[in-house]
C-alpha cells in the first residue's frame, strides 16, 4: 500500500483539561476526499486544526505525520497545506486578485508567473478574472467569496486542502452546486481533500470515506455506504441517517449473527455482534426504509415481525413515515415512498392492528458506546 | 405642555428633511456660541491693532502674523512641529505594542484597557508637576541613581527638550493606545490565521495584515496626539521652563503678561494653519496609499 499523505497516531489534545480530541488514529490515502463528520464539539475542528498546525498536540499526544513526517511542532507556513475556513477568511484590505496572490507572493513566486497562475485559478473556480479580479472581497456575495476562499487555496497547487464547514454559510441550492464542483476538484486535480463538516448528507455525497467523531473520539471510520448500512455504534446510527433501536439479550449465536429476546418475549435476529455471549444485553438498529408494515398475520417467513399498532402517519412528500407502537409502549418507524397509498383505503390508517417487518439482513447489532 | 409636544411632532412629521437638524440642535447651538463665534472674533482681533491695556483697538494690519517671519518667532513654530511630530512617533512607537499586547491579552483586557484610562483620574497639571519630583535634581531619579553609585553628580533634566518630550509622551500616550486597541480588538483572528497557511512568516502577517487593518486607528491615535501637543503649552512651561517654550506658551503669554491680544490670536490662527495642513497632508497619503494598493 502506497504511503498514507496524512497519518494520525494516537493524537491527544487537552484544553484546560478538557480532551478535545482522545487518542484517535487514521490514515488519509493521496488524492482522497476524506471527511470528519459529528456534532459541535465533537473535536473535528480541533482535528483539523492539529493537522493545518493551530493546535499542537499534548507533550505525550501521539503523532501527526504528512507525507511521512512527523510534524507535530512545524507552524503552519512550514507545512505547504491550503485551507478554506468557515467564515472565508478573505483579507478585506486587499483586492480579489491580491487576495488570491497572497500566498504567491508569500512563496516567492516571480510575478509574471504568479499573474497568469491568480487569472487560471479564478477561472478554475468559475469567476472572471478581469471583472471580478480588482473587486474588493465586501463587493461579493457569500457564494462568490466562498470561490475566492477556494482560488486563494488552490492557487498554491498543494497536495493537501483543509476545508472546515467551508459551505455553511450558503443557501441549500448553492450548497448542493458547490459540493458536486468541490467533489469533481478534488477527482480532476488529485489533490487530498479533508472536509470537516457537521452535515452528514454532505458527508455521504462528497465523500470517499468519512471518519464520524463522537465525544472527541473517532466512533467510526469508512466509506458512507459502509458507514449507513453498518453502523458500529448507536450514536452513528443515529447521527447518520434515522434510526430504529431494538434492545433485547442474547439467546442465540450463530455465524456471522446473533438473535436476540426482547423483554416482551419476541425474537429478533441481528447481523454482526461477533464474540456476544448468551445472555448479554444488546442494542440492534434497522433503518426505517428497511422496515415494512404487513397484516397482522401476513408476515413474511424468515423475517423478524414484531406485532404493532400505527401511531401516526407523517407526510414528507416524496416519503412516508409511519410511526407505530409496539407491545412494550417503544416505537419504530417504518419508511416508504410515497405512492399515492393515502388515495386509496389502506390496511394502516391510525390505529390499525399491523406487523412491523424487517430482515435480519437489515438489522446490525451495535456495539456499546465508550465510556 | 402636551399641546406644544403635538404641535411639534406634527411640524416635524411634515419635514422629514429636518429630523436630523432637530437632533444636532443643542449640539450644534453650543459648539455655534462657545466655539464658532469666538472663534470669528480672534480671527477678527489677529488682523487688529493691539491696545497696550489688553483689548484691541480698530485697524487692519498683518503685522502680527508677518511677526513670525522673525528668526526668534519662527523657531519657536518649527520647535513646536517638531515636538509635536516627535511626541506623536515616540507615542506611536511605543503605544502600538502596548495596544496590539492588550488586544490579544484575552480575560485581561478590560482591566488592562482600564489601567491605560487610570492617569485620566488625575488632573493633567498634577502630574505633569509629579514628572517634576521625579526628574529635578534632588527628584527620585537622580537621587536612585547616586546611591546605586551609577553617577557622582545629579544629571540635569529639567529645562531640557527630552524633559519636554519625555511629558508629551506621558500625557498623550494613552490617547494614542486606544484608537489602536478599538483597529486592532476587531480584527478577526481568523485572518491571521489565514495567511499563516497561505505561508506568512510572524512579521509578513504583521506587515501585511495586522497593520494595514490598523490604519484607521493608526490614524485617530495621531491625530488625537498631534493635535493637543501642537498647542500645549503646560508641559513645556513646567518642564522645560524658559528655553523650551513652544507656540502654546506664546499664545498665553501674550493674551496675559504681554497684552498683545491680536499677536496672540494671530499665533493661535498660525497654529491651527499648522494643523490644517497637516491632517491635510496625512489624509492626503493615505488616499494615495489606498489606491497604490489596490
Amino acid at each position: 500500500m502506497a504511503e498514507p499523505v496524512v497519518e494520525f497516531n494516537n493524537v491527544s489534545k487537552t484544553f484546560a483539561g478538557q480532551k478535545a480530541v482522545r487518542a484517535i488514529s487514521f490514515r488519509i490515502e493521496k488524492g482522497e476526499f476524506f471527511s470528519i463528520l459529528g456534532p459541535s464539539g465533537c473535536g473535528k475542528t480541533t482535528t483539523l486544526r492539529l493537522l493545518a498546525g493551530f493546535e499542537v498536540p499534548d507533550e505525550d499526544g501521539g503523532e501527526v505525520r504528512i507525507e511521512g513526517q512527523v510534524v507535530n511542532n512545524r507552524r503552519p507556513y512550514e507545512r505547504r497545506l491550503a485551507m478554506v475556513f468557515q467564515n472565508y477568511a478573505l483579507f478585506p484590505h486587499l483586492s480579489v486578485e491580491r487576495n488570491v496572490a497572497f500566498g504567491l507572493e508569500q512563496r516567492g513566486v516571480p510575478r509574471a508567473q504568479m499573474v497568469e497562475r491568480v487569472r487560471a485559478a479564478l477561472d478554475m473556480v468559475r469567476l472572471d478574472p478581469a471583472q471580478y479580479g480588482p473587486r474588493p472581497p465586501a463587493a461579493l456575495s457569500g457564494g462568490q467569496r466562498q470561490r475566492v476562499a477556494l482560488a486563494r487555496a488552490l492557487v498554491l497547487e498543494p497536495s493537501i486542502l483543509l476545508l472546515d464547514e467551508p459551505l455553511g454559510a450558503l443557501d441549500l441550492k448553492l450548497r448542493k452546486e458547490m459540493q458536486l464542483e468541490l467533489k469533481s476538484l478534488n477527482r480532476r486535480l488529485g489533490i487530498t481533500f479533508v472536509y470537516v463538516t457537521h452535515d452528514q448528507e454532505e458527508a455521504l455525497t462528497m465523500s470517499d470515506r468519512i471518519a464520524v467523531m463522537d465525544n472527541a473520539r473517532v466512533a467510526q471510520l469508512g466509506a458512507p455506504a459502509e458507514i449507513y448500512e453498518r453502523p458500529r455504534t448507536a450514536f452513528v446510527a443515529r447521527f447518520i441517517g434515522e434510526s430504529n433501536f431494538v434492545i433485547g439479550e442474547v439467546v442465540a449465536t450463530e455465524r456471522g449473527g446473533v438473535v436476540v429476546k426482547r423483554a416482551d418475549g419476541n425474537l429478533v435476529a441481528a447481523r454482526g455482534g461477533e464474540g456476544r455471549a448468551m445472555g448479554e444485553t444488546v442494542q440492534l438498529a434497522v433503518r426505517p426504509e428497511r422496515v415494512e408494515l404487513t397484516g397482522p398475520d401476513q408476515a413474511p417467513g424468515g423475517q423478524n415481525m414484531l406485532p404493532a399498532r400505527i401511531r401516526q402517519v407523517v407526510y414528507r412528500g416524496e416519503m412516508l413515515h409511519v410511526r407505530a407502537t409496539l407491545g412494550d409502549g417503544s416505537e419504530m418507524v417504518a419508511a416508504m415512498r410515497n405512492e399515492g397509498q393515502l388515495r386509496r383505503p389502506v390496511v394502516w390508517q391510525e390505529g390499525t392492528e399491523c406487523a412491523v417487518t424487517f430482515s435480519p439482513d437489515d438489522t446490525r447489532v451495535l456495539e456499546p458506546e465508550p465510556a | 405642555m402636551m399641546e406644544l409636544r403635538r404641535a411639534w411632532l406634527r411640524w416635524l412629521s411634515r419635514h422629514p428633511s429636518l429630523r436630523a437638524w432637530s437632533v444636532m440642535f443643542p449640539g450644534a447651538w453650543w459648539l455655534l456660541v462657545f466655539f464658532m463665534v469666538p472663534l470669528g472674533f480672534m480671527f477678527a482681533y489677529s488682523f487688529m491693532e493691539r491696545n497696550v491695556y489688553g483689548g484691541v483697538e480698530a485697524g487692519f494690519t498683518i503685522e502680527h502674523y508677518a511677526r513670525f517671519a522673525d528668526p526668534l518667532y519662527m523657531k519657536i513654530l518649527v520647535r513646536t512641529v517638531v515636538y509635536a511630530l516627535g511626541c506623536t512617533v515616540a507615542s506611536l512607537l511605543m503605544g502600538y505594542p502596548v495596544a496590539y499586547a492588550i488586544s490579544r491579552s484575552g480575560p485581561w483586557k478590560n482591566l488592562l484597557v482600564f489601567l491605560v484610562i487610570l492617569p485620566f483620574w488625575t488632573s493633567f497639571l498634577v502630574r505633569t508637576f509629579a514628572m517634576i519630583f521625579l526628574m529635578r535634581d534632588t527628584g527620585l531619579i537622580n537621587t536612585t541613581l547616586m546611591g546605586m553609585g551609577l553617577i557622582t553628580e545629579p544629571i540635569e533634566m529639567l529645562g531640557t527638550p527630552a524633559a519636554v518630550m519625555a511629558g508629551l509622551v506621558y500625557g498623550f500616550l494613552p490617547f494614542m493606545v486606544l484608537p489602536i486597541y478599538s483597529s486592532l480588538e476587531k480584527l478577526d483572528p481568523s485572518l491571521l490565521e489565514a495567511a499563516e497557511v497561505l505561508g506568512a512568516k510572524p512579521a509578513a502577517r504583521f506587515f501585511r495584515v495586522v497593520l494595514p487593518l490598523s490604519m484607521p486607528g493608526v490614524v485617530a491615535g495621531s491625530l488625537l496626539v498631534f493635535i493637543p501637543a501642537l498647542g500645549s503649552f503646560l508641559t513645556s512651561d513646567l518642564l522645560g521652563g524658559a528655553k523650551e517654550i513652544m507656540i502654546g506658551n506664546l499664545v498665553q503669554n501674550q493674551f496675559t503678561s504681554a497684552r498683545n491680544w491680536p499677536f496672540g490670536s494671530a499665533a493661535s490662527f498660525v497654529v491651527m494653519g499648522v494643523v490644517l495642513l497637516a491632517v491635510f497632508a496625512y489624509l492626503r497619503s493615505r488616499d494615495d496609499d489606498a489606491l497604490a494598493g489596490a
